[in-house]
């Protein structure tokens, strides 16, 4: 019998324990998407929960269109996106709810290039660079080093940089609408970073934040002329850098003023908010973007 | 009495139909989906090679995803029925009873690794070891998956297989070591003919779990989208591309009905294997008289 007894006595401990926590006083706001954001918004949040106790802000990956496919189906208040939401998804927001999707770009990402270490071609141009991943150029010999078959390295086809890099490097400068048949897809960045540290021939893209020792960036350019690096900041901010995307956040209505996701959006684009994000590896967001959180957030609720 | 047996036989009838409707209800569930994507794309569609359903416009050519799991369960199952049914004769036929008792747990235990750990070990193990064997670029491909999931279906061969054998009366073997046979030739001629009905079943158990599995082969297979030439070349099976591109469809959307149809297609096709099976079980036993 004391084993029961005991049984009973647990549980009630932990309802009691469950029951403090959501007795609270709190708003709960659930973000989801992006697994290229996952991290720098979850030490946003943490640094705001920090802040504002009356706050619960619970931040999880899966994929930019996972972030907005669960938004559709009302399932989280915000999705991370690290690409701009489709006409299609817009369309099905719009049926499910009335209303065009609000966004606010919270920082801006650069796609790093990287081949392994041995390589010895550290410089490519953009058109070089799209011919690579369309599979019009497969043989590194073709763009200056030694020969050898290149192996191209990308993301799965639910990722936002998977789009992201198919639109504005292998369609816009080859023309062609889809990558080589014979990218491989991987899950993530980090499994990117592995398999180009460990193959000589590989090349892959990742966010600038992914990138260490094992691996080589390439200095990319548009003219043939001058090549940049992602970590050459002059050259970012001024745009030299090419393969830079803005980093989305989408929300089905406008926060209300003073509410914790108004304060939260606030705090993201805020000094303070702006610093973590350099933290976490990514670059603040440009002037063009605060014009445009401007005009499609905050003019609408201030 | 009579009242608690009658109740109990219907709680029995109740549990069997339950099975039956669920099943039922499983397959009509993905068969409605699956059919909704074909009629809106052609069969011929389907039978190309490239799938590609993300871009303007899409492409649903399912076979290179086909040939991706074809590999692989050649490999898995040229790997597991060897290593799995000399397991099962020497466990029942060789091994003392000592050695089997610690033997069969162990072997059974393998069923039990997390496929997830088994993935990790392709990618940070075997794929550098096969990729200087064969002096490809990192050797996640078919090859890889196939060893690994071959590895995962050995315990169902030799678990099952070895129940067989053990169940055939001991009096065959009398009888053929009393006519003169070596322990061999009974084995070959007597035992192994008597129970291949149940180690074909356990083959074909081994073969679903092949083809149905998931988590390994999208870890190891590579996936890339282009037709696979060799058992050296990365391929996309049909398990993993479900798995990898389900969290990106919006529910009801032609990409979604089109992850069906390929769950509809591998179901078929696991189907109609298991009815070849019933078939060929049905002659042998005939045949043999049992």
């Amino acid at each position: 019998m004391g084993y029961i007894q005991f049984i009973a006595l647990l549980m009630l401990t932990i309802s009691v324990a469950i029951g403090g926590c959501i007795s609270e006083d709190e708003e709960i706001v659930v973000i989801k998407g992006s697994d290229t954001m996952v991290y720098m918004v979850s030490v946003l949040a943490q640094e705001f929960m920090d802040k504002n106790p009356e706050g619960n802000i619970i931040v999880s990956g899966g994929g930019s269109g996972t972030g907005i496919k669960s938004l559709i189906n009302g399932l989280v208040d915000v999705a991370d996106a690290s690409r701009p939401i489709k006409e299609s998804e817009i369309k099905k927001i719009r049926e499910e709810f009335g209303t065009d999707p609000k966004t606010l770009i919270i920082a801006r990402d650069m796609l790093a290039v990287v081949v392994n270490p041995s390589n010895s071609v550290d410089k490519l141009t953009m058109t070089q660079l799209g011919k690579i991943f369309a599979g019009e150029i497969t043989d590194w010999e073709e763009v200056g080093g030694k020969k050898g078959k290149i192996t191209l390295y990308g993301r799965q086809s639910t990722s936002g940089t998977y789009e992201f890099f198919r639109e504005q490097v292998v369609e816009k400068y080859t023309g062609k609408k889809e990558y080589s048949a014979s990218m491989r897809s991987l899950t993530g960045n980090t499994q990117i970073y592995d398999a180009v540290s460990s193959d000589p021939n590989g090349i892959g893209y990742i966010g600038v934040g992914y990138v260490a020792d094992m691996v080589k960036v390439v200095k990319v350019s548009e003219d043939g002329v001058n090549y940049y690096s992602p970590f050459d900041s002059d050259a970012v901010q001024s745009g030299k850098y090419v393969i830079s995307r803005p980093l989305y956040q989408y929300m089905i209505d406008y926060p209300s003023k003073g509410s914790v996701l108004y304060n939260f959006l606030k705090f993201e684009v805020s000094e303070e908010g702006q610093k973590i994000v350099n933290e976490a590896g990514f670059y603040p967001i440009f002037k063009v973007d605060r014009e445009h959180n401007m005009e499609s957030l905050w003019s609408k609720i201030d | 009495m009579e009242v608690k047996e009658k109740l109990l036989e219907y709680l029995f009838f109740l549990s069997g139909i339950s099975a039956i409707i669920i099943l039922l209800a499983i397959i009509l569930f993905i068969a409605v989906t699956g059919i909704q994507f074909f009629q809106e794309v052609g069969l011929s569609e389907f039978l190309n090679t490239d799938w590609n359903p993300t871009i303007k416009p899409p492409k649903w050519g399912a076979l290179s995803l086909f040939a991706g799991t074809f590999y692989i369960a050649a490999i898995a199952m040229s790997i597991s029925i060897p290593t799995g049914l000399l397991l099962a004769i020497y466990m029942s036929e060789v091994a003392s009873s000592g050695v089997r008792e610690n033997l069969k747990p162990l072997i059974e235990s393998i069923a039990g690794i997390p496929t997830v750990v088994l993935g990790l070990f392709g990618i940070i193990f075997l794929a550098p070891h096969l990729s200087s064997l064969f002096g490809i670029p990192l050797a996640l491909n078919a090859l890889n998956a196939g060893i690994l999931v071959g590895f995962l279906a050995i315990p169902t061969i030799a678990s099952i297989s070895e129940d067989v054998l053990g169940s055939i009366p001991r009096d065959f073997r009398h009888a053929s070591e009393g006519l003169g046979a070596t322990k061999w030739q009974t084995i070959v001629r007597v035992v192994l003919p008597a129970g291949m009905g149940g180690i074909f079943a356990s083959i074909m158990l081994a073969l679903g779990r092949v083809i149905g599995e998931t988590m390994v082969v999208l870890m190891v297979a590579g996936m890339v989208r282009a037709f696979p030439r060799s058992i050296l070349d990365p391929v996309s099976p049909i398990t993993a591309t479900i798995a990898s591109e389900l969290p990106e469809t919006v529910v009801g959307d032609l990409h979604y009905q089109g992850l069906f149809a390929l769950g509809l297609t591998l179901f078929i096709v696991t189907f109609m294997i298991n009815l070849l099976a019933d078939i060929i079980l049905e002659r042998y036993k005939r045949r043999f008289g049992r």
